[in-house]
């Protein structure tokens, strides 16, 4: 019997590792691969240019009125969104009382990030803050009316403020709700299940318009005369709504891919449906569907522009407000604040989607068939 | 004969005239077993035959229609509101492990002695170390299920359920899904258990196993228990034609 020799480990072949590698093997693999590089670069490469020079180039960054952006080759008029940005982000809110937004926005800040670091110390008291605290300082202090707090109304708020009030009122209360209506339209109890799935297809099944429309102008006419609730409360319960419908299907969504074992497991361990719920099933199941929820998010914040319909001014309402001021009326005023808002949105979108994908592959526990990208 | 096959008075399971139905299909048949403290039984048969039914049937995650289950005296029904208060010391391992994937092997551990005995996380992990040590993965306590071998991670629900100190455990097929090399670091486990007096009904097909440490074997098929008998008389001459069909059948090879 011959003795059995190990065989000495090889480095592997140069071009195959290394930077050589990598564009070897990503862009100029073969004749084709190398040839769709080419053109891909030469289309990034104009698309570059033509944005840079709209943008910076021939842009006009400050300037009092439409003067400043009537220049032969007009860029953009970022002049335009300096000079009204103290309403894109306030709406009419009073300028002496801004101060105010910006306080809750800066608690929200301070609340929030050490929230979202897994890391940072102190969550147990953290979430309470967030949950008890933050909400009712954010309400007394945005609607004044107390402690000589002069009372803004909510008629006058607007821009980000609106936008960040109703995506965010939305984003903290659709998903406990929709969790519940999940729960609720997977229960046993035929009543419960019934009243679930009514309520989720009713309101995925209407346009948010219409929730809007029906919450703005329909509600006040069942309501007995003299009681009349703010029209941006009214706006936020029907955006809660409608989007802990599509939450909680999203939810369902989850629950259904968990193994019947882990409640079969989760029951011979004598745990009983709540905390089955709570400890086994719910978290594995919100990771599995955090792409889901984060949809729901975007798609969410995006919507809000809607409150247009009913009066209300979020951030895009209020940059086309601004549209008809004869003051900054050039060619190049709607394209800027477009972009402006565009802009803006993408920022808040692009940032959940980020902080998504940092969660997920935070949450892996080895068991997932590949990163989240 | 020599053995003896009359269990003393008070049982620790009894199941009286047990029946039940999947639908309209009859899967266990006028089930009647009674096992007493300390008591090893091996479950074997067919595919289909019952068995995995049968001890499901023993905590409730399979309900019976007729008949009647006792465990230490106390009956068990599908509305009993005191299941849960049952289910405590009636461990169970499965064919799938089922194990809590997004949590460590220590927390799969601790999780049900904290949330459902309510003892503080000191002493949950003190015991399941204790465990783990047992099953021979104490190093592994930090890792996640999904980063185990299937024998690592049988070991771990074996872990699980003895970290709740059950007065009985169940085992529903716990090596058919392991490779050949893993089965046996598996039972070795369960043989352990066993000679440390533990009240065990293991549903298995592990032949070695059930000579070595069944008190008594019990031969299942189309829903009913067709033979029952110590292991010498059941593998050297089997009372039943259909026992000996099967035996020939499993030692073919």
């Amino acid at each position: 019997m011959s003795e059995w020799q190990a065989i000495p480990e090889r480095v592997a072949p140069a071009n195959t590792i290394g930077a050589v590698g990598w564009l070897r093997s990503n862009l100029f693999g073969s004749w084709r691969d190398a040839a769709l590089t080419l053109i891909a670069l030469y289309l990034i490469y104009n698309l570059l240019e033509v944005a840079i020079g709209w943008g910076f180039i021939n842009a006009t960054f400050s300037g009092s009125d439409r003067a400043a952006c009537l220049k032969e080759t007009q860029g953009a008029c970022w002049a335009f969104i300096d000079a009204k940005f103290g309403q894109f982000i306030y709406g009419r809110y009073l300028e002496a009382e801004r101060w105010r937004v910006d306080l809750v926005m800066a608690a929200l800040v301070l609340g929030l990030v050490p929230l979202l670091i897994p890391r940072a110390p102190f969550k147990r008291v953290n979430v309470l803050l967030m949950i008890l605290v933050f909400p009712p300082f954010a309400f007394f202090l945005l609607v004044g009316g107390w402690f000589g707090l002069a009372e803004v109304p909510t008629a006058d708020w607007g821009g980000l403020l609106v936008t960040l009030v109703v995506a965010i009122t939305g984003i903290a209360l659709s998903l406990p709700l929709g969790i519940l209506l999940a729960l609720g339209r997977r229960s046993d109890m035929p009543i419960v299940q019934s009243l679930c799935v009514g309520f989720i297809e009713i309101f995925r099944g209407v346009p948010l318009i219409t929730v809007l429309f029906m919450a703005s102008v329909m509600l006040p006419l069942f309501l007995p005369d003299g009681v009349n609730f703010d029209k941006l409360l009214r706006c936020l319960i029907g955006v809660t709504l409608f989007s802990a419908a599509y939450m909680a299907e999203v939810v369902r969504g989850g629950l259904q891919a968990i193994a019947r074992g882990q409640y079969e497991a989760a029951a011979a361990l004598g745990l009983g449906f709540w905390k089955t719920t709570a400890l086994i099933t719910m978290p594995q199941a919100l990771k599995i569907v955090i792409p889901g929820i984060v949809n729901t998010f975007i798609g969410l914040f995006k919507d809000t522009t809607l409150v247009l319909i009913i009066g209300l001014f979020d951030l895009l309402g209020i940059i086309q407000f601004n549209f008809t001021d004869a003051t900054w009326a050039t060619p190049e005023t709607h394209i800027t604040g477009y972009v402006f808002a565009a802009a803006m949105f993408w920022v808040f979108c692009f940032a959940m989607s980020r902080y998504s994908i940092f969660m997920e592959n935070r949450l892996a526990t080895g068991h997932e068939t590949r990163n989240a990208k | 004969m020599t053995e003896t096959l009359t269990p003393p008075n008070s049982p620790m399971i009894s199941m009286t005239q047990v029946n039940k139905w999947f639908g309209t299909f009859h899967v266990l048949r006028d089930i009647n077993l009674r096992v007493t403290e300390g008591e090893k039984i091996v479950i074997c048969g067919p595919s289909g035959s019952g068995k995995s039914t049968l001890i499901r049937c023993i905590n409730q995650l399979e309900h019976h229609q007729e008949g009647d289950i006792e465990i230490e005296g106390k009956p068990i029904s599908p509305d009993a509101t005191d299941m849960e208060v049952i289910r405590r010391d009636v461990g169970m391992v499965f064919q799938q492990f089922n194990l809590f994937p997004h949590m460590s092997v220590l927390e799969n551990c601790t999780l049900a002695p904290q949330w459902v005995r309510g003892i503080g996380q000191a002493e949950a992990e003190k015991r399941a170390r204790h465990f783990l040590e047992r099953v021979r993965i104490p190093d592994q306590a930090d890792k996640f299920p999904g980063q185990l071998s299937g024998g690592q991670q049988q070991r771990v629900a074996i872990a699980r359920a003895l970290c709740m100190q059950p007065r009985i455990m169940l085992f529903d097929e716990p090596t058919s899904a392991l490779d050949p090399e893993m089965i046996k670091e598996v039972l070795d486990v369960m043989v352990e258990l066993a000679n440390d007096g533990m009240t065990m009904i293991c549903v298995t097909h592990e032949m070695g196993f059930a000579r070595e440490v069944a008190d008594r074997i019990i031969f299942m098929d189309e829903g009913q228990i067709v033979e029952e008998n110590t292991p010498t008389e059941f593998f050297e001459n089997p009372a039943n034609e259909r026992t000996r069909l099967f035996l020939s059948q499993i030692f073919q090879h």
